[in-house]
């Protein structure tokens, strides 16, 4: 494995992770807190470091083969986590390292999961942190480091991409690695401005509308009020944020598609008309079901908010839903798992291994019935390789694999069932918010140390889509050969 | 520039690996998942599956706004239609590779109905590449600079020549008509400096004017000798062309095959030519039609083991001048080791011709580089530039010039005249000036200097 090549490219990730604490600074420094200190040492100390890792023992070879760039970006978003916990820990805000270490992973991961009962007890820095980590962790840094250094640029580095993008088929629009992924963030970050700018007109603070707006981006779900979305009290700022979490959902070579006025293709993704179709069924159901306590308009508004915010992995919420009928906090449950779209800033199973995986299903069927048909699996018209439909498979059984035993040690501390069902469910598929005790008013708090350790190697897992992850710990991949 | 290449086979991916250095935008398409998929893993291009002679297929791969379509599949007709479809797209440039000779000898033909820029034929290039080889049989490797005025001529220097030993500043250079560009050492290359001395053994290239050459090597005790009877081992399509090449310029040319039918066809379309039934692994077959006595002998089977193994059997039997044709470029530094003379891979040759002219299409369109040859494996490169007016080079002697390290002017080109520039020379606008440099992606004259 080319070492010296995966601690340059964490050397690059410290670097981009000491600059962008430097946006928590400027904010402490504006609201006139100490804090601020915390994470201009830490920014500080993470570039020093980084700088370090790229100077000292500079690679002989650029080249990074499928082993190397899954482990460097498996080992870059634990570190990322590890130093983003610094400045929780160092300042005394989050005083337990574990703890922190939660909040951070769930931060860059996406998921949105806290420890944190009461989170407007935070400085501005730390919570404009937590949103940022969102941000960034939702497009990936590996991605940013792809479009910013040009010498990762070059061969093989389909492999990084691959590594940290969510969904079975992972390719690139452009030919040229570096200028698809400055789109994928040129289109990130207008989006982002784009709802930020729609809040802002809405009358929401300068704060409350960034924070909320980069949350919403990277389908994290951190906010910074206590009652989270719900303190922002208009259907206006709710609906418009339940739109822009629906639109961070989906793929994001559907935006390149459409700025290339590709329409026809564009609308020919038959993942994306999945991903629709279920949230308007999920929205439909539950808002009939609700109606029983809420007026019809009210339903919907209510029902498409969560749909929205649970089948994207965002997380944010409006309200407790414990006491919803069991059908609706069923269909939500069922939508922790079907996730986003393949591509997007989203998390979950993916809606588009969900409907390769029911195709096969399908073909096997009619295999029962005429065993010797001759069948491919399409998908956007085009026949899908035999290793993607195993990957995905894999994938399942993988996906399962990690649920059972995740669910195994939660179990230890004896927490009631759905609490300890839907935590694991809500990391591993980065939502954030489960139900009963983790549900959208709660958090993981009362969790014990044990258990918030397998969460947080849920997240890591989810985010990652398992398979780097699980490449850390197997052995075979640190032997030379 | 928007490249897209149809076909990942051989030829495409090493054209695809050639121009794969940052500056193009690169789509490959195949309709073999595997090829396109292991293609676009490894290089910075958008791999697209699916039939290249198909127009939405070529759109996928940005067609549209490609400024250079090259065909490179495996079937003449399909390369050409998939030029013709990239025309109707507005393409303005196509390149398609046509290697049947029947075609070839007709495209001059259809070449404007197709509006065709460029064909390829990667066994007439080699064919080319190995004939100028048999012209200076002491050479290792031949290119020429100035529309052919200047030749770059690589050879080995043997223990016995006067030159071992020497620097290269005591060496007789027929009052400066001969120049020492490059030397390699091992695994090392070094761009000639005055006072690098000469070891036997040593790969050195030159560059002089053809007939000087020959003076030169027959000072230095080096045998140069033309070829007069050239045995080629195989008859296939290189084969061919390369025999109606020699033949051409008055050498007997002799050619072992041993399909039976294949040799009708040769004989048919190769009068003057002997063609021989046979096994060219048979060892006394090839001392019975004097192997031993040949000038030069040309290795150009299907396999490159058999290739190796009978260039090899052949030098130590023989005095001739051995040409060994290798495919597979993966091994090239084993094969370096065996001790063969020279070894020629079609493919990368193919590679090379298209980059220099994607060079000069990019010359029409800011920078000026008029042609580029790769020496050494890749690790040299050779540029000839056409000199503007306004450039910081010019109007200054060449000593006076502060030049990047390992970079040479090696040869100035002015209204017909070579000159072999010494520190007192200077560029003038207008002139052909060809530098040899280890540093690579030099664009126009200027980037031969520091830059300040």
């Amino acid at each position: 494995m080319n070492k010296r090549l995966i601690l340059y490219i964490l050397g690059w990730v410290m670097i981009v992770e000491g600059a962008a604490m430097q946006v928590c600074t400027a904010t402490s420094l504006i609201y006139r807190e100490h804090e601020g200190l915390f994470f201009l040492i830490t920014g500080a100390a993470s570039a020093l470091l980084g700088l370090l890792c790229i100077k000292v023992k500079k690679p002989k070879n650029m080249v990074l083969y499928q082993k190397a760039g899954f482990a460097a970006t498996a080992l870059s978003w634990i570190v990322l986590a590890l130093i983003g916990a610094m400045p929780f820990w160092l300042s005394g805000e989050i005083p337990n390292f574990v703890d922190a270490f939660f909040e951070t992973t769930s931060g860059f991961t996406t998921t949105g999961a806290t420890i944190l009962p009461h989170v407007e007890e935070l400085s501005h820095g730390m919570l404009m942190w937590r949103s940022l980590m969102n941000w960034l962790g939702g497009m990936g840094v590996i991605v940013f480091l792809l479009a910013l250094i040009p010498k990762l640029g070059g061969q093989q580095n389909i492999y990084l991409m691959r590594a940290e993008s969510p969904g079975p088929i992972v390719g690139k629009a452009v030919p040229k690695m570096r200028q698809y992924a400055a789109m994928l963030y040129g289109i990130y970050i207008g989006l982002t401005l784009m709802e930020m700018i729609l809040l802002l007109c809405g009358g929401m603070e300068l704060f409350d509308a960034i924070n909320t707006s980069i949350a919403t981006a990277g389908t994290g779900g951190f906010g910074v009020r206590d009652s989270n979305i719900a303190a922002y009290d208009t259907h206006y700022f709710q609906t418009v944020i339940a739109i822009f979490m629906m639109l961070f959902g989906i793929n994001f070579s559907f935006y390149i598609l459409l700025i290339a006025r590709k329409f026809k293709q564009a609308f020919k993704i038959e993942e994306l008309w999945y991903y629709l179709g279920f949230i308007a069924v999920s929205t439909i159901i539950i808002a009939f079901n609700i109606m029983s306590i809420y007026p019809a308009g009210e339903a919907f508004h209510q029902s498409f908010f969560y749909v929205s915010s649970i089948i994207t992995t965002t997380g944010f919420g409006i309200g407790d839903v414990n006491h919803w009928p069991m059908l609706s906090k069923a269909v939500i449950l069922v939508l922790t798992f079907t996730g986003a779209m393949a591509g997007s800033t989203g998390g979950g199973f993916k809606i588009s291994r969900i409907v390769l995986l029911a195709k096969e299903a399908k073909k096997e069927i009619s295999l029962l019935v005429h065993p010797r048909n001759v069948k491919t699996v399409k998908m956007d018209g085009k026949s899908i390789d035999h290793n993607i439909m195993r990957n995905t498979s894999v994938y399942l059984v993988v996906y399962l694999g990690i649920f059972v035993f995740s669910f195994l040690f939660i179990s230890i501390e004896g927490k009631d069932f759905l609490t300890s069902f839907t935590s694991v469910a809500a990391t591993l598929n980065n939502t954030g918010p489960g139900l009963s005790l983790v549900g959208p008013v709660g958090n993981y708090e009362g969790m014990s140390i044990l258990s918030k350790l397998v969460l947080i190697f849920d997240m890591l897992a989810g985010r990652l889509e398992l398979f780097p992850i699980i490449l850390l710990l197997s052995p075979t991949a640190w032997k030379k050969s | 520039m928007k490249i897209v290449i149809v076909g990942c086979g051989k030829v495409g991916s090493s054209i695809a690996r050639e121009l794969n250095t940052g500056e193009h935008d690169i789509s490959v398409v195949d309709n073999n998942r595997t090829a396109v998929t292991r293609l676009a893993d490894s290089l910075d291009v958008l791999g697209i599956e699916g039939n290249g002679a198909t127009y939405d297929v070529l759109a996928e791969a940005g067609v549209e706004d490609a400024d250079l379509v090259i065909a490179a599949t495996a079937r003449d007709e399909v390369n050409l239609y998939a030029c013709l479809m990239a025309r109707a797209a507005g393409v303005p440039h196509t390149i398609a590779r046509v290697r049947s000779p029947e075609y070839t000898d007709d495209l001059y033909r259809v070449k404007d109905q197709l509006r065709l820029s460029m064909s390829i034929n990667p066994e007439l290039t080699e064919a080319i590449e190995i004939s100028r080889l048999l012209r200076f049989s002491g050479a290792l490797e031949i290119d020429s600079f100035s529309k052919g005025a200047v030749e770059l001529i690589k050879f080995q220097i043997p223990e016995s020549s006067v030159l071992v030993g020497k620097r290269i500043s005591q060496i007789d250079t027929l009052r400066g008509k001969v120049r020492v560009c490059t030397i390699e050492r091992g695994r090392d290359v070094y761009i000639a400096m005055g006072d690098t001395v000469i070891e036997a053994g040593d790969k050195v290239s030159i560059v002089s004017k053809p007939d000087i050459a020959t003076k030169f090597f027959k000072k230095a005790g080096i045998s140069i000798g033309r070829c007069r009877d050239v045995i080629l081992l195989g008859g296939g399509k290189v084969s061919f062309y390369l025999a109606q090449k020699l033949l051409k310029s008055g050498v007997n040319v002799k050619i072992i095959e041993h399909n039976a039918a294949r040799c009708e066809e040769l004989a048919e379309s190769l009068h003057d030519a002997i063609i021989i039934h046979g096994d060219c692994m048979d060892q006394e077959l090839l001392m019975s039609e004097g192997v031993d006595q040949a000038d030069g002998v040309v290795a150009l089977m299907d396999y490159d083991e058999e290739n190796i193994l009978i260039s090899l059997y052949i030098q130590s039997v023989s005095k001739a001048k051995v040409i060994t044709k290798v495919n597979n470029p993966s091994f090239d530094t084993i094969i370096d080791k065996l001790g063969l003379e020279c070894v020629i891979n079609p493919k990368t040759l193919t590679g090379e011709y298209i980059a220099r002219y994607i060079r000069a299409m990019q010359n029409s369109m800011g920078s000026n580089v008029e042609s580029l040859y790769r020496l050494h494996e890749d690790r040299v490169e050779a540029l000839e530039f056409r000199a503007k007016e306004g450039s910081r080079s010019t109007e200054t002697p060449l000593s006076e010039l502060s030049l990047k390290d390992e970079l040479q002017v090696i040869c100035i080109a002015r209204s017909g005249k070579v000159i072999l520039p010494q520190g007192s020379d200077m560029i003038v606008p207008g002139d052909s000036v060809v530098v040899i440099t280890k540093q690579k992606g030099l664009s126009d004259l200027d980037d031969i200097l520091v830059k300040r």
